[in-house]
């Protein structure tokens, strides 16, 4: 049977430095967050106390039933050299490589999930502004939700879906594949040119995607060399009894909330499809890395795919053979599994956005990145007359992703939205309710000056007295409100909260 | 529930996928002329320097 779909994004950021002769993007990154929480702290939106650490630690201790079983005495490790902060809403925000990169807390559904990705941009928006005013002279940091640099140098974006670990990994391989080459259509943040070396503009003027030009390898651990479609980075931050997190590295960072959304709530159908081996098209890529990049470099979306078996179809031909397996999917197994009852709705825009591409791509302008890109930039060609090969273009397009609000080209598109904007401002203070992020989320803000450290699957308090103690919390779905709300109301002091877990 | 209704809604039929939908002239007209606003906003917040910004964006890699 499918398992509950606990979902989560990681958003890498580029970023630029103004105002300066030589800019580091690991000081700007670092910069950038660190000015985030000084703010925050200066107006009381979050603890003014020693910043809580990521904790690298991992360990798969045994469970008692309510999903936590204190343990003492384990000196946790540490990570300082880098910002690697907790936010009060569960979610992650560090300095990763070069890059500042939000993780956001784990969500249960796609609509939540795009509203903590939206909140997680807010978050970026005022970390920018906070940087400024912090650094003055004309300073400035920039971050930009994209993930290339036009010159061969690519960030990301990566899903993270809870599974059952009793789904054969070689199945999830044989049919996610499926749809990652084929969702490309819609999940698209597009791109003019290509970054494939020795082909130009004049080859491949724009795309849809941002990410098929750096993918190499069908499967593999990789995320920064020879990136594979399917990763197999197993590190399920949970009981790996139970759990494995597939680790999706192959999608585009969306402005479009309905884009992420689509892109989640669908993912999260196809993958309970999987694990109740009722993924319908049997059918595989002969393939697979050059479908990738064909699907991205088609703007027709109709030119026919070669398949294992000899035949063909289109990336449109197979979306909807997907949607109606997952109706049927839906119809017999219920939405469980599949992110809730939010994914009806998914699978009815799915499905209307699918038919729309069919028809003409161009009315889903409001809903969909490639498209809203490219509809700006025919607009430009058309009145300047200018080829694709323009800076100009190019710039457009870096700053479709621009985060600043006064100077984005997204936000000039009223795009359609998925999540209320006051919403997403109460998330980013505050942590979804029915994962374990409520957990870690309340327990920062309650005992700040007692947490040591924190990262997805346990926390490290200090009551004052020796050992540091750990809670694990390794099963995501615990943790929730409804599972420690009363007990944190009720409890004063952190060492009471840990007596209670403990008893 | 709208969404429940939308499920009813059947399949794209294999007739479909070559009927052409050509869009009215004048609601392309239409289009034009929001976007041309849109487009002279978009040229107010545009770097000025578009050759010189696209050169000096450079990332490292990342993930």
């Amino acid at each position: 049977m499918a398992s509950i779909k606990v979902v989560g994004l990681e958003t890498e950021y580029g970023i630029v430095h103004r105002g300066v002769d030589d800019p580091n993007p690991i000081t700007a990154s670092s910069l950038l967050i660190n000015a985030y929480l000084a703010r925050c702290e200066a107006t009381g939106r979050r603890p003014a106390t020693q910043r809580v650490s990521w904790d690298f630690e991992d360990e798969s201790p045994s469970l008692d039933a309510r999903g936590f079983t204190p343990l003492g005495a384990r000196p946790p490790e540490i990570e300082t050299h880098l910002v690697n902060a907790v936010l009060t809403n569960g979610a992650r925000y560090y300095v990763d490589h070069a890059h500042p990169e939000m993780s956001t807390p784990e969500c249960l559904d796609a609509r939540t999930v795009t509203l903590y990705d939206r909140a997680g941009e807010l978050v970026v928006i005022e970390s920018m502004d906070a940087a400024k005013e912090l650094l003055g002279g004309g300073q400035e940091l920039i971050a930009y939700k994209n993930n290339s640099d036009g010159k061969g140098n690519s960030y990301g974006t990566h899903e993270n879906y809870l599974m059952d670990r009793a789904t054969p990994f070689s199945h999830i391989v044989a049919n996610a594949t499926v749809h990652f080459v084929t969702r490309q259509i819609f999940i698209g943040a597009g791109k003019v040119g290509c970054e494939i070396p020795g082909t130009g503009v004049d080859v491949v003027p724009y795309q849809l995607t941002q990410r098929a030009d750096f993918f190499e390898e069908e499967v593999g651990l990789e995320t920064t060399l020879k990136r594979p479609i399917i990763n197999t980075r197993d590190e399920p931050h949970a009981d790996a009894q139970k759990y494995r997190r597939l680790h999706v590295i192959v999608g585009d960072a969306n402005m479009s909330e309905f884009a992420t959304w689509l892109k989640v709530g669908s993912t999260m159908i196809v993958l309970a499809m999987i694990e109740d081996g009722e993924f319908a098209p049997e059918l595989a890529f002969r393939a697979p890395v050059q479908a990738l990049r064909n699907v991205s470099y088609d703007l027709t979306l109709a030119k026919p795919l070669r398949l294992a078996d000899g035949t063909t179809a289109t990336a449109i031909e197979i979306q909807a053979e997907i949607i109606g397996a997952a109706d049927k999917y839906l119809e017999r197994y219920g939405t469980e599994g599949a992110g809730g009852p939010d994914a009806l709705a998914v699978l009815a825009a799915w499905r209307e956005t699918v038919e729309t591409l069919e028809r003409d791509p161009m009315e889903l302008s409001d809903r969909i990145d490639w498209v809203a890109k490219k509809k700006v930039l025919d607009a430009y060609r058309s009145r300047d007359g200018i080829e694709w090969g323009d800076a100009r273009l190019r710039a457009l397009d870096l700053q479709y992703h621009d985060m600043r609000p006064d100077r984005s080209v997204f936000n000039k598109l009223k795009m359609h939205t998925i999540v209320d904007h006051d919403s997403a401002v109460a998330g980013a203070d505050n942590p979804p309710e029915d994962t374990r992020a409520y957990f870690r989320g309340e327990c920062l803000r309650r005992f700040p000056d007692a947490i040591v450290a924190a990262n997805w699957d346990s926390m490290v308090f200090d009551t004052g007295e020796p050992p540091l103690r750990r809670v694990p919390m390794m099963e995501p779905t615990r943790g929730s409100a409804a599972h420690v709300a009363d007990l944190l109301h009720g409890c004063e002091t952190v060492k009471e909260l840990l007596d209670q877990l403990q008893s | 529930m709208a969404e429940q209704e939308k499920r009813q809604a059947p399949a794209p039929a294999e007739t479909e996928r070559v009927t052409e939908h050509p869009k009215p002239a004048a609601k392309d007209q239409a289009l034009a002329d929001g976007l041309d606003d849109i487009l002279d906003e978009i040229d107010e917040v545009l770097e000025t320097n578009a050759e010189e910004f696209v050169k000096s964006y450079v990332q490292k890699g990342g993930e």
